[in-house]
């Protein structure tokens, strides 16, 4: 769109073709804008105090109390010079660095947050953890969808997963009173309903789009009449889940605010940390990686070179659905909450918004994820020490800037080439 | 030269032609018509065995299966009879009725339920003729009730134009926000799969804060997420008396299906959406503005969600409606749409059969206490079979079309190599 591409009118091209893409900082102002006016509109008085420690710390750090409306024009400030230096970036270099946007959205969550707080304490470890342990079903569903979608498998079925996931995880682990079992039931959960969209995907060549959406629909009617038929008359025997208890990890626990924050989870979350890392490492740096990106991206040409297409889709999407399935283990056995009808309540649309904000990469995925967790917890907070934003947009957040991102207005999301499209051999 | 060709006429002619009858045969089986019905008797028979797996008499009777066998079979029997039983007479025809004014109120149920599903379903149905997939419902549903509602309890208007003003905000708002992932997609080719599920969860959240804020859509002295009743002059007549919950939206889903039917198969707009829905690369070099049909298709077919939700409020429940007014149709017209394969009667009659599911579910709830959720397993095991052909055909053992063209491709061969052979040997045998 706002690219300017430098074409020589002779036939070869020059050496020195530069695309500039203004995206970046047009978004980056456009936010400026948003603040200031927000600023101006609506000035809090008084003081924000954050805690950043608990009771519980063995390091007690004081409160931080920042008076609200200096801190917030310092931190529109800083969003000015970010947004001048992206400017002066992109006219040198052509892009502007990735730690612009980071450092950016830091400042400006920090200035929103001490005017969303005026005269309130926000308790930050509580707020991060509560966003984490939100985003965690997140990450395991955008991991599926992430693995899915490179292998050239379309999974809009991330939603039926976790549910169906969260449903077998409560019903074995009650049962068995094991709630390592119930993560083992989970996994072969999401395994079943990815076999599904795999068998009709691959072998049937069905519209990828038509069975995810079917599929959500056939879970969602599934779980919820077992939860009515078996599980509700038999909630003692069958749906009342045992929970994990948190390990905290010695020492690393004791790091100051973000210690508590990520070394004192449930295995779930640790679990996750190796498969984050791992995703990330086989998908980009071993041959099982370099094959899927192969099938996904030029199936024929992969083909060419003797990989098997169709094979290898099928099982890297059952191995995305076992990633997709543990993820659901958050909303029972996470919690030690019983199942519900219909509890993940769209967490796998979110999920699949964080494969295409986190650019179909595992690692931007996960952060992706985070910080839709994040809004959302951040609602939460804003909501219990009585926000002037009302809930409702917060929560809309994540969804409004993945139609940002796909629309191209912000960051630029391109889909593996040959994701949704089923590989007929001939 | 010349001995090839007569040898090839000769093995030609020495097949003997398929008969008329197998090739009536094969045309039933392989057609669609006999796919959809299996289809649906398929899921059916999932349905009957959950039903069959979690009855509780068909368990206690199962302890002893190896002793008494014909208990099993009767438990089995009596759950799974009961319960299509209950499904039939809540959806089509109460025998046990004792007038036939009431005996008959199952069907104009029915044909209640069905009046949203059929006009979200040709919505999904006329995008998905122009290739495009609009899961949008909810949000499409959501908006239109929303507008629609706030002309139905926030004006005075006189009947009947009341009535018109509150459709036509409805149709309007539900174009709308269809209308933004169309332009989305023809301006910068963003997904319409992706824009129209995060739109559902962006109307959803606009509904629910309006929902609580006095002035906008709240009912006034109320704390609850909950808008007025509609006003009497906005509301759809009943087309039967106040007997039967049967509105006029009824005849306008009919009159949209006429509708949608003449712009796919009758306007020169619909030709295009075709062509765009067949090859949209075709079509830009025929002329046709590829953009600007994607645009217009997603405005028509979120006017077509739209009319389901107006008929929602305006027609079903006018008493005031929450966030949930969308009640799952937004999701269950995808399903609609494709049991229909995207013409317009085909989801009229869809949008008639899964009314009937839904009507029969709530009955057969009430009856034999078997959750409604059945309904959607049932509804979206329909899909699933309808969507892939070889797999029913495989399951009920009948030919099928590609099995027969591998076959005769191997049978061309097998005599393309004779002929090839012979053809040497006779040279041989020449020289």
């Amino acid at each position: 769109m706002s690219t300017t591409v430098q074409v020589s009118t002779a036939d070869v091209l020059p050496e020195t073709t530069v695309i500039r893409s203004w995206k970046t900082p047009i978004a980056l102002a456009v936010f400026v804008v948003l603040f200031a006016i927000l600023l101006l509109a609506a000035p809090e008085p008084g003081e924000s105090t954050f805690r950043l420690s608990t009771q519980a710390d063995a390091i007690q750090l004081p409160e931080l109390v920042m008076p609200v409306m200096a801190t917030a024009w310092i931190c529109l400030a800083l969003m000015v010079l970010l947004t001048l230096a992206s400017v002066f970036f992109v006219r040198s270099f052509g892009r502007s660095p990735r730690w612009i946007v980071i450092v950016y959205i830091l400042i400006f969550v920090f200035g929103f947050l001490t005017w969303a707080a005026a005269g309130a304490a926000i308790p930050v470890p509580g707020l991060l953890a509560g966003s984490l342990g939100l985003a965690v079903p997140l990450i395991y569903g955008a991991l599926g969808g992430v693995i899915g979608e490179r292998a050239g498998v379309v999974n809009i079925a991330i939603e039926g997963q976790l549910l169906a996931g969260a449903f077998t995880a409560a019903v074995i682990a009650s049962v068995t009173r094991q709630p390592l079992l119930g993560l083992l039931g989970a996994m072969v959960a999401g395994v079943l309903v990815a076999f599904i969209l795999a068998a009709f995907a691959i072998k049937y060549f069905v519209d990828q789009v038509i069975v995810g959406v079917v599929l959500n629909v056939l879970v969602i009617g599934l779980t919820s009449f077992l939860y009515s038929q078996v599980l509700q008359p038999n909630a003692a025997q069958l749906n009342t889940p045992p929970r994990f208890d948190r390990v905290p990890i010695p020492l690393l626990s004791e790091i100051p605010v973000i210690g508590p924050v990520l070394f004192r989870q449930t295995i779930i979350v640790y679990i996750m940390y190796f498969a984050v890392a791992l995703v990330w490492f086989g998908m980009f740096r071993t041959r099982w990686g370099l094959r899927l990106r192969a099938v996904g991206e030029h199936p024929q040409a992969a083909d060419t070179v003797g990989i098997k297409v169709n094979a290898t889709r099928f099982w890297n999407v059952l191995l995305a659905g076992a990633i997709a399935g543990l993820g659901g283990t958050v909303f029972t056995i996470g919690a030690g909450i019983a199942f519900n009808k219909e509890m993940t309540a769209g967490a796998g649309f979110i999920a699949l918004a964080a494969v295409i904000f986190g650019q179909w990469d595992p690692i931007k995925a996960t952060l992706a994820a985070l910080l839709f967790g994040f809004a959302s917890n951040l609602q939460n907070t804003l909501s219990v020490i009585g926000s002037p934003v009302p809930s409702e947009f917060m929560l809309m957040l994540p969804y409004l800037v993945t139609i940002f991102v796909v629309a191209g207005v912000v960051g630029k999301s391109r889909a593996p080439a040959a994701d949704g499209k089923p590989y007929i051999k001939g | 030269m010349s001995t090839t060709t007569t040898k090839t006429d000769l093995t030609a002619a020495d097949a003997p032609p398929p008969s008329k009858w197998h090739q009536t045969f094969l045309k039933i089986t392989q057609g669609n018509a006999i796919i959809s019905v299996l289809a649906v008797l398929l899921a059916l028979i999932v349905g009957g065995i959950m039903i069959a797996f979690t009855d509780e008499d068909v368990q206690e009777a199962s302890a002893y299966f190896f002793a008494r066998p014909g208990d099993t079979i009767a438990a089995i029997w009596d759950a799974v009879s009961g319960a299509y039983v209950a499904l039939f007479q809540g959806a089509i025809y109460n025998f046990n009725a004792p007038t036939f004014a009431r005996g008959i109120r199952p069907l104009t149920e029915t044909l209640t339920f069905a009046t949203p599903l059929i006009a979200a379903g040709l919505g999904v149905a006329l995008a998905f003729r122009i290739g495009m997939f609009n899961i949008g419902g909810r949000g499409q549903m959501l908006m239109a009730s929303a507008a629609a509602g706030w002309v139905a309890f926030g004006l005075d208007l006189p009947w009947g134009l009341h009535m018109l003003v509150a459709l036509i905000a409805g149709l309007a708002a539900g174009a709308l926000w269809a209308g933004i992932a169309g332009v989305l997609k023809a301006r910068t080719g963003a997904h319409e799969v992706i824009v129209t599920i995060m739109l559902n969860y962006v109307a959803f959240y606009l509904i629910s804060w309006m929902l609580r804020t006095p002035g906008l859509l709240q009912a006034p002295g109320s704390s609850n997420p909950k808008t007025p009743g509609m006003k009497d002059t906005a509301i759809f007549p009943e087309l039967f008396g106040p007997q039967y919950n049967l509105h006029f939206g009824f005849i306008l889903v009919i009159a949209a299906t006429v509708l949608v039917w003449w712009i796919l198969n009758r306007s020169s707009l619909g030709f295009k959406f075709r062509a765009v829905g067949e090859n949209p690369n075709a079509a830009r070099v025929a002329g046709i503005n590829v953009k600007s049909m994607y645009v217009y298709g997603m405005l028509i077919a979120g006017a077509l969600v739209g009319l389901a939700g107006v008929n929602q409020v305006l027609g079903t429940v006018t008493t005031g409606f929450s966030a949930d007014i969308d009640a799952g149709i937004g999701f269950d017209a995808i399903t609609v749409a494709l049991l229909g394969r995207s013409t317009p009667w085909g989801t009229f009659a869809a949008g008639i059969l899964f009314g009937a599911f839904k009507a029969g579910g709530y009955a057969m709830q009430a009856a034999e206490q078997i959750p409604i959720e059945i309904v959607t397993v049932v509804q979206a095991l329909i899909v699933l079979f309808i969507a892939a052909p070889p797999l029913v055909r495989t399951i009920f053992f009948l030919p099928s079309p590609e099995r027969d063209e591998r076959r005769r491709e191997k049978a061309r061969q097998k005599a393309l190599k004779a002929e090839v052979m012979a053809d040497a040997q006779h040279e041989e045998a020449a020289k």
